[in-house]
């Protein structure tokens, strides 16, 4: 949990920090922009509010194993309450106000910080959320489901951020197969407890004022009446059960077989490129080629996983950009 | 991490404190940047650098003890950084009879350099700025109007619902909660959830309020006396000397 959150200076190289910071901006302005449009002169309450929830969950301490506790992240929780835009503003200021007055994370790590723990948490999350809508059950069960997945997703793939961040921006020769397999596994068990607390937490506000979840605006609200108690030994039983196959499949890529994912790597093309960016160190930091020991798996792992990250970030972001700016058009149309 | 979140600020008079605070967001932000920039075999820099936080802690008005337990609280994002000669690859150097990595060795001796001189750098701000200062700060440093605003009002209702929450805890302690494994975790993520409706409603409570005083979207603008050149000169000193010395190391080495 230590290693992809509030990463400390000089973590990461100086241009992969500038790089991460130049996106951030980016992604985080049309986030802004964006969660004004949909709160309109509510927004800086409502934000306001909202980061202060966040804030302050984070500090909510819940029971791991034997008395040692863990705590909240909450992008994916207030991407999915809140919906991703707004989500990864008010996770945004938390992160940058932790840096600035709290020394939680450094100042010049904000760049990869926010990326990974705002931006990534937040519209992957959401992007996944939706996803795993569509397969759960439709009642409240298949929500809550959803949501638990959405969020252990969010916190996987800001681990596999963090790692492909590392393949570009290394301070340290450690190979990214080893960084990826730590860090990614780690985060998997941090999963659990995340998505079983951001589950549990979404069907609490489900229960009394489901108008307020920003993920079910589309649904009627018969479908989430149907509320069949789930016994809890199931609920983490599921959970970890989900974990487990993550585990297998990541793992799977990890060492078994890159072959499958290397021929379809090479057939897309996307091989090439990746050796070219992993190749062309001259930009990159001096550990850019010792992050990568056995080539070909490495960068079949790191483009699996920046795949995975730019279609869940891409899709949530076209999700909350692309259709609602329509909508809005044609409401100033009516008007 | 419960409690870690208590703001930092020194309630004493220094001359740090009296610098307007957007001259100290920008000097702090680029003193860290300087920091991160030094190639890490530049250990008379990080010297240097040091020199430079601790004399800033020291007019801050910080006592060692003091400083020492805030640097404590990022300890576990350091200690990372002692495993990295154990598991990196490369030339190994023999040092107490353990074989370490030699690149390892610089990587760890990096990440603990930059992290404990650029929490130092944010100790000094923390220490020497009330959160209202920063804020006004970040305005005069042109954020846009409404990010200023969401984090204003983020601290205005941040210690009343830290409070809330813990209002809540003792209410579940006493009727027996006392959580130890992770599926007895529901009445804490119940307990979660309800605080988020119980702040949303509060939004939508001062949102209310807000408009039956004419708030029309976004918060009158309050003037203020700009920092002064002597202000930016003291702030910016930092900066200069850890970018001149990021400069000078990567030139020499």
């Amino acid at each position: 949990m230590l290693l992809a959150l509030h990463a400390p200076d000089g973590f990461l190289s100086a241009p992969v920090a500038f790089a991460t910071a130049f996106i951030s901006v980016v992604i985080v302005g049309a986030a802004l922009r964006q969660s004004g449009r949909e709160l309109k002169d509510k927004q800086v309450p409502l934000a306001g509010i909202a980061a202060a929830f966040i804030f302050a969950a984070q500090m909510f301490n819940f029971p791991v194993a034997s008395g040692t506790t863990g705590h909240l992240l909450g992008g994916a929780l207030a991407a999915i309450l809140l919906g991703p835009a707004t989500g990864a503003l008010v996770v945004t200021i938390v992160v940058v106000v932790q840096a600035l007055l709290f020394a939680d994370g450094g100042l010049s790590a904000l760049g990869y910080n926010v990326l990974n723990m705002a931006i990534v948490t937040s519209f992957g999350g959401y992007a996944v959320f939706l996803l795993a809508r569509k397969l759960m059950p439709r009642n409240a069960g298949g929500i809550v489901g959803a949501a638990g997945l959405a969020a252990a997703a969010s916190v996987v793939l800001s681990a596999m951020a963090f790692s492909v961040e590392w393949l570009f921006g290394a301070t340290a020769p450690i190979d990214f197969d080893n960084v990826f397999t730590a860090m990614v596994g780690v985060h998997l068990l941090i999963g659990v407890g995340e998505g079983l607390i951001s589950a549990l937490a979404i069907g609490a506000v489900l229960a009394s004022r489901p108008d307020l979840v920003y993920g079910v605006r589309d649904l009627k609200r018969s479908t989430f009446a149907d509320r069949t108690p789930v016994p809890m030994r199931t609920f983490v039983a599921g959970g970890i059960l989900a974990a487990v196959v993550m585990a297998t499949v990541v793992s799977q890529f990890a060492v078994d077989s890159p072959d499958g994912l290397e021929t379809v790597a090479e057939d897309t093309g996307f091989a090439d490129q990746a050796t070219d960016h992993a190749l062309d160190s001259s930009i990159f930091a001096d550990y850019a080629t010792t992050g990568v020991a056995n080539e070909s798996v490495s960068l079949a792992i790191a483009g699996f996983s920046g795949g995975a990250i730019s279609l869940a970030v891409g899709y949530g972001l076209f999700l909350t950009m692309g259709p609602r700016r329509r909508s809005e058009s044609r409401e100033t149309a009516t008007v | 991490m419960a409690g870690a979140h208590r703001h930092l600020l020194l309630h004493t008079d220094s001359p740090l404190h009296r610098i307007a605070p957007e001259a100290k967001i920008v000097g702090t932000f680029l003193f860290a940047v300087g920091v991160a920039l030094t190639p890490r075999r530049a250990v008379w820099a990080f010297a240097i650098d040091a020199v430079v936080v601790l004399s800033l802690l020291a007019i801050a008005g910080y006592r060692p003890r003091q400083a020492l337990t805030r640097f404590a609280a990022v300890l576990p994002f350091v200690a990372f950084a002692v495993f990295i000669p154990f598991i990196a690859g490369g030339d190994k150097t023999d040092l107490f009879g353990l074989s370490l990595s030699t690149e390892g060795l610089w990587a760890s001796w990096n990440v603990i350099a930059k992290s404990v001189l650029g929490t130092g750098a944010s100790l000094i701000l923390a220490g020497t700025t009330p959160i209202s200062e920063v804020v006004r700060g970040l305005g005069r440093l042109r954020m846009p109007p409404i990010v200023v605003s969401i984090v204003a009002f983020m601290f205005r209702y941040l210690d009343l619902i830290v409070e809330e929450m813990g209002r809540m805890r003792v209410a579940m302690t006493a009727r027996g909660h006392d959580p130890r494994w992770l599926w007895q975790a529901k009445p804490i993520a119940s307990a979660a959830g309800a605080m988020f409706v119980r702040s949303y409603e509060r939004g939508e409570r001062v949102h209310s309020a807000m408009l039956a005083r004419g708030f029309s979207g976004t918060m009158p603008q309050m003037e203020h006396e700009p920092a002064s050149p002597t202000d930016w000169a003291r702030s910016l000193t930092p900066p200069v000397v850890s970018i001149s010395l990021a400069l000078v190391a990567l030139i020499i080495l």
